[in-house]
């Protein structure tokens, strides 16, 4: 059977630092009708890059420098403009990871699916509708005859996805490339997504490309993986066979991520550090955006705070820290009744509570050197500073396994993204606390960055007995990490407990909801879960 | 820095030989000035000769003279105004940003009003009631101009305030002197440094109009504007003499746009 | 649309109550003056009974608050005073010369704003090429230059050299639109370098930013011509950001033209201020000043307003 794309030994380049260096370095593969190849990998890896490359396309700033892209045995590499544009949206088509920031605000979403196909000459403009309307109601939009004609803002983020689904349809090609459409949604959103790439690919028999880091996820949808790696191939193999049988060591630790800790022996009940009250909070002084919020926090354990976009979970934090004050109920901590504002807060208070951000890059001040960061900490809180100072951030540096020679000079902006989150440990960790409130901390990392982030934060705590409220939306995190888990839905807490109660059943009916949607490693695992929910409407 | 400057372009190294031939100039006046400012030492509109390198202006004055003091009070009456209404906004704009709440409210809502206004006619008002000495015109030009740099320095440091470092700090107890002065000054240079060149311009040839219209420097000091003025009936007669301090604005203002640019494209470059 | 017309009316508004707040700076700023207004304009000969008069006549014996209202009320009814310096009524000076400024800033706007949009399009869409950076040179050339520098040049040109133009731009009521063209070509000349600088520059930077966006890449990749993309991708979103700069140098055109008409003597609102100003006719530069703001922020609010009007995002909000 002949290839429908056939790509060999492909090189692409980026232009920085003044010069042009490769990206993607002699990446062969092919793909037959029907077939689904997955492309994962870490950040940097090229997978979107080959992904565009796949219609001749190279973002501003890259070039194909080399090789052979064969669409149906037409070569694009090389091709004119003209043949190139033809080929795009009608041969071959293309999701992007936003779709927010992919459709024009200026005109409606049904307008810009029937944008590509009346271009190409392949239909009129009411056919394009009709057949919009078929494919929303398909993809399990809500009101389909309705929902295309409104804008782009009108739509969640779940149900754009879906609509820029339908569009890369619209002039039914041959492949589709998926660049991580589902890596920006709530895990339950992304149920929905991939059931519709999973009739799309299978009972439409089209053949598609689907990038993501989330081996878990591509797993689901599927037939082979390649896996990359810096621009290059690791592996590549049927689904089932890479996950019973990784060749390469980097195949089998992105296979093993998050895999369930030992539990740490628990012994007597330790002190509580931090015991929340009946707390409620207010942006806007009219509807609460967290309300009836009850837990506590003990030594030297890890709390989990879990829940989607908009379950209050960060807020929690921030009314924790004194940031929003709460209009309601009391924070306790080590036994002392805290104000609510921060501001009316004690220097000694603050230092015992140290949080630790989302996104390293703008967590740490850029102009600021590695040994400002944290010897700052060291100043304020304790007045230490000169060789006493170097001395103790040098022990701090080792503590986050980093060497101190090469890193206590460094600029901040010079570091990697799990570099700079150490640093930020570090930095907490200056402080002496007796809590470290973690907002998704290892979100923003790449998978096996932010295994190393989450050994780390776990032998810290072995060592000092500090504890942890790790707030996340990553199931797959709390259960590898967790002691206690919190579940929030939208501003409230719903169940909450020790891991092992919370993750056996009988659930809440949201932890349900939110335990089954989490992807496992098995092929058939979405299969399964859409088969159960088809038959609980029957 | 020294690389930064290894790497500038074409551009910006003319732009910076326009700026320092200009400050040299300005800062030695006395030891370049063949006369004094205001010495009358030949006959009117003469062409030029060894004695009077470009001739002489509307009084009989060396032009060249004239040029020389004209471009140093000029110079430096923009470059102290523009450094007053700079600080005043910089740092009201900081404030702004990080205290927040009514304190934000109403120094945007006070410039809000006073940028509402066209600029040169409130200028012309203001001179009219309490009359062009030059504390006024320092004063009235840098509380005007200060608006724009308050607007652009509250925006740097709201863009700044939002990332988790400046909360960080927060959360540790700093004050807000603290907070301006290491985490969102160090972070606003680039944009503010570019800043304080488009102003400069602005104020430079605000000041230059200003005279022009007889309201700015009084004579008989020497400005550029003021010499446009006092010799613009030269052109009637075919004597192009006014273009020369009109030529000199421009081509101080061309070469500070240089260097703005430069950086515009180096800060814009960064984020990239 | 109901949302727009919201926002269009609190910020009619917001605008209303500026002009009330600029009228009182107004007043105040007169009032304000050091020492007593009548001696400080008439000089230190000024006998007690000149002095007397002049305050009657200024009613600078009432107090200041009634005096506020009844300023402000005359004003709204056309009644500006009499000038210090002739004694004819302020609203007939100012009349005819409002109108001749109007003039001059519309003819300049109708060459300038196509202009400037055209090369400023043209600028984005072929960014770094030759065309681009030669046109950036040429504007940050005359971004720099003062206007009466533009000005004299253009008349040591086309006035003294090739007699072709008159420098001094003599208008009258009585004349012919053709007439009126010719005299006012040179200022006109002189205010269409600078203000299609600024805005070319300002609409390229614009465009190029709405170029970066995600659905232009998006349409490119859905095999969209590029001529399609400009037109109806780029185009409805660059309408709001344009329309903003348009009006910031429509504002700035307002007063770019006080120079101009300076040097060109051209009986324009303009000369007529600074004129007053430098005679202390303090009625005169009240009122002119006053017209001029109302003006200027009338500019910016219809700017607003347009801005608000073209923004795809907020038209479209259903209630």
């Amino acid at each position: 059977m002949n290839n429908l794309l056939e790509i060999k030994n492909l090189y692409i380049e980026a232009f920085y630092e003044e010069q042009w260096q490769p990206i993607v370095h002699n990446i062969s593969l092919d793909l037959k009708r029907g077939e689904v190849l997955g492309l994962i990998g870490e950040s940097g890896a090229g997978k979107s890059t080959i992904g565009l490359a796949a219609m001749g396309y190279a973002r501003q700033g890259c070039r194909i420098a080399s090789g052979s892209i064969k669409l149906d045995g037409k070569e694009l590499f090389g091709a004119s403009q003209e043949d190139l544009r033809m080929v795009r949206g009608s041969k071959i088509s293309y999701v992007a990871q936003s779709a927010a920031a992919s459709f024009n605000p200026a005109h409606r979403v049904i307008k810009q699916y029937a944008e590509a196909p009346v271009h190409h000459g392949l239909m009129n403009h009411a056919k394009a509708e009709k057949e919009a309307i078929e494919l929303y109601r398909r993809l399990f939009l809500p009101s389909p005859e309705k929902i295309g004609y409104r804008y782009p803002h009108e739509l969640s983020g779940g149900q754009l996805q879906r609509a820029m689904v339908a569009m890369a349809m619209s002039c039914k090609p041959d492949i589709i490339v998926f660049d991580e459409p589902t890596t920006a949604l709530d895990v339950t959103t992304q149920i929905e997504v991939l059931a519709a790439v999973k009739e799309i690919t299978e009972k439409m028999n089209k053949a598609a490309l689907y990038i993501t880091h989330d081996l878990a996820v591509v797993a689901q949808v599927a037939h082979r993986i390649m896996v990359l790696r810096n621009g290059r191939l690791v592996e590549m193999n049927e689904t089932r066979e890479l996950i019973k049988n990784p060749k390469e060591k980097y195949t089998r630790e992105l296979l093993n991520v998050r895999s369930l800790r030992e539990n740490k022996t628990i012994h007597e009940k330790m002190d509580v550090i931090l015991d929340i009250k009946d707390v409620a909070a207010t942006y806007t002084g009219v509807d609460n955006v967290v309300e009836d919020i009850n837990l506590t926090v003990r030594k030297g354990r890890t709390v989990a705070v879990v829940g989607e976009s908009g379950s209050g979970k960060s807020t929690v934090a921030k009314v924790i820290t004194g940031l929003l004050p709460a209009i309601h109920g009391s924070i306790k901590f080590l036994g002392k009744e805290l104000p609510r504002k921060l501001k009316d807060r004690q220097k000694d208070d603050l230092r015992k509570m140290q949080m630790i951000y989302q996104m390293p890059d703008t967590a740490l001040n850029p102009r600021q050197t590695v040994r400002q960061v944290i010897g700052r900490p060291l100043e304020f809180y304790f007045g230490i500073r000169g060789k006493k100072a170097e001395d103790r951030i040098r022990e701090l540096l080792v503590d986050i396994e980093l060497d101190p020679d090469h890193y206590i000079g460094r600029l901040t902006t010079e570091l990697s993204g799990g570099e700079k989150q150490r640093i930020c440990i570090a930095r907490a960790l200056a402080a002496e606390p007796e809590l470290i409130i973690c907002d998704e901390v290892t979100s923003a990392l790449d998978q096996l960055v932010a295994e190393g982030i989450l050994d780390l934060l776990q032998d810290l705590q072995n060592k000092t007995d500090m504890a942890y409220l790790f707030i996340t939306h990553d199931l797959a995190t709390v259960k590898a990490i967790a002691d206690k888990i919190v579940i929030m839905l939208q501003g409230k807490i719903v169940e909450q407990g020790e891991k092992k109660e919370i993750l056996t059943p009988p659930h809440h009916e949201y932890t349900d909801k939110l335990l089954a949607s989490v992807p496992e490693m098995d092929p058939d695992w979405l299969d399964n879960l859409l088969e159960k929910r088809a038959s609980t409407f029957i | 820095m020294l690389k930064l400057l290894r790497q500038s372009p074409l551009s910006a190294r003319i732009g910076m030989g326009i700026v320092m031939l200009n400050i040299l100039v300005a800062v030695f006046a006395p030891l370049i000035a063949p006369h004094g400012e205001t010495s009358v030492v030949g006959d009117v509109w003469e062409s030029s000769s060894a004695k009077f390198y470009i001739g002489t202006d509307h009084l009989g004055r060396d032009l060249f003279t004239r040029m020389i003091y004209g471009g140093r009070n000029t110079i430096a009456l923009a470059f102290i105004t523009t450094a007053i209404s700079f600080l005043l906004g910089s740092f009201l704009g900081f404030v702004s940003a990080v205290k927040g709440a009514w304190t934000d409210q109403l120094l945007s809502r006070a410039v809000d009003i006073i940028m509402a206004f066209p600029t040169l006619i409130f200028a012309l008002m203001i001179l009219s009631v309490l009359g062009s000495s030059i504390p006024t015109l320092i004063f009235t030009i840098a509380i005007l101009d200060s608006t724009r740099v308050y607007r652009l320095s509250r925006a740097v440091a709201m863009d700044i305030e939002v990332m988790e470092f400046v909360e960080a700090a927060r959360l540790r107890g700093e004050g807000l002197w603290w907070l301006i002065r290491h985490e969102i000054l160090p972070n606003a240079l680039p944009p503010l440094v570019a800043e304080f060149g488009l102003r400069f311009c602005f104020v430079f040839l605000f000041i230059a109009s200003l005279s022009f219209l007889g309201l700015g420097l009084q004579p008989p000091l020497a400005d550029w504007g003021g010499m446009v003025r006092e010799n613009s009936g030269a052109i009637t007669f075919g004597i192009f003499i006014p273009l020369i301090p009109a030529g000199a604005i421009a081509f101080l203002t061309v070469g500070v746009n240089l260097i703005v640019d430069w950086f515009l494209h180096l800060s814009s470059g960064l984020h990239e | 649309m109901k949302n727009v017309l919201m926002l269009i009316l609190k910020r009619s508004g917001a605008s209303l109550v500026t002009v009330f707040i600029i009228s009182l700076i107004i007043f105040i700023g007169v009032e304000a003056l050091p020492g007593d207004v009548a001696e400080t304009v008439l000089g230190q000969g000024a006998t007690a009974e000149t002095v007397a008069a002049f305050r009657k006549e200024l009613k600078l014996d009432l107090p200041p608050h009634i005096r506020y209202g009844s300023w402000l009320n005359d004003f709204v009814h056309g009644e500006f005073g009499n000038s210090l310096a002739n004694g004819r009524p302020v609203a007939g000076l100012i009349g005819w010369r409002l109108g001749n400024t109007l003039f001059l800033a519309l003819s300049t706007a109708m060459v300038a704003i196509p202009l400037a949009i055209i090369l400023g399009m043209i600028a984005a869409f072929y960014r770094n090429t030759f065309f681009d950076k030669l046109i950036s040179t040429t504007t940050l050339s005359f971004i720099s230059f003062p206007e009466f520098f533009i000005a004299y040049i253009l008349i040591s040109l086309f006035s003294v050299k090739f007699n072709i133009f008159p420098s001094l731009a003599v208008v009258d009521p009585d004349m012919g639109l053709g007439s009126r063209i010719y005299a006012i070509i040179l200022p006109s000349l002189t205010l269409t370098f600078v203000v299609t600088a600024h805005m070319m520059r300002q609409t390229r930077a614009a465009i190029i930013n709405v170029l970066a966006s995600a659905y232009i890449e998006m349409a490119e990749i859905k095999g969209i011509r590029r001529l399609r993309i400009i037109m109806l991708h780029a185009f409805p979103n660059s309408l709001s950001p344009v329309i903003n700069v348009i009006a910031v140098n429509m504002a700035y055109l307002i007063v770019g033209v006080v120079i101009v008409e300076v040097v060109f003597v051209y009986p324009g609102l303009g000369q007529l201020l600074v004129d007053s100003v430098a005679k202390r006719d303090l009625p005169v530069v009240q009122a002119s000043g006053l017209v001029f703001s109302v003006v200027y922020i009338s500019l910016n609010l219809a700017a607003d307003i347009l801005s608000m009007l073209s923004n795809p995002r907020l038209r479209q909000s259903q209630i």
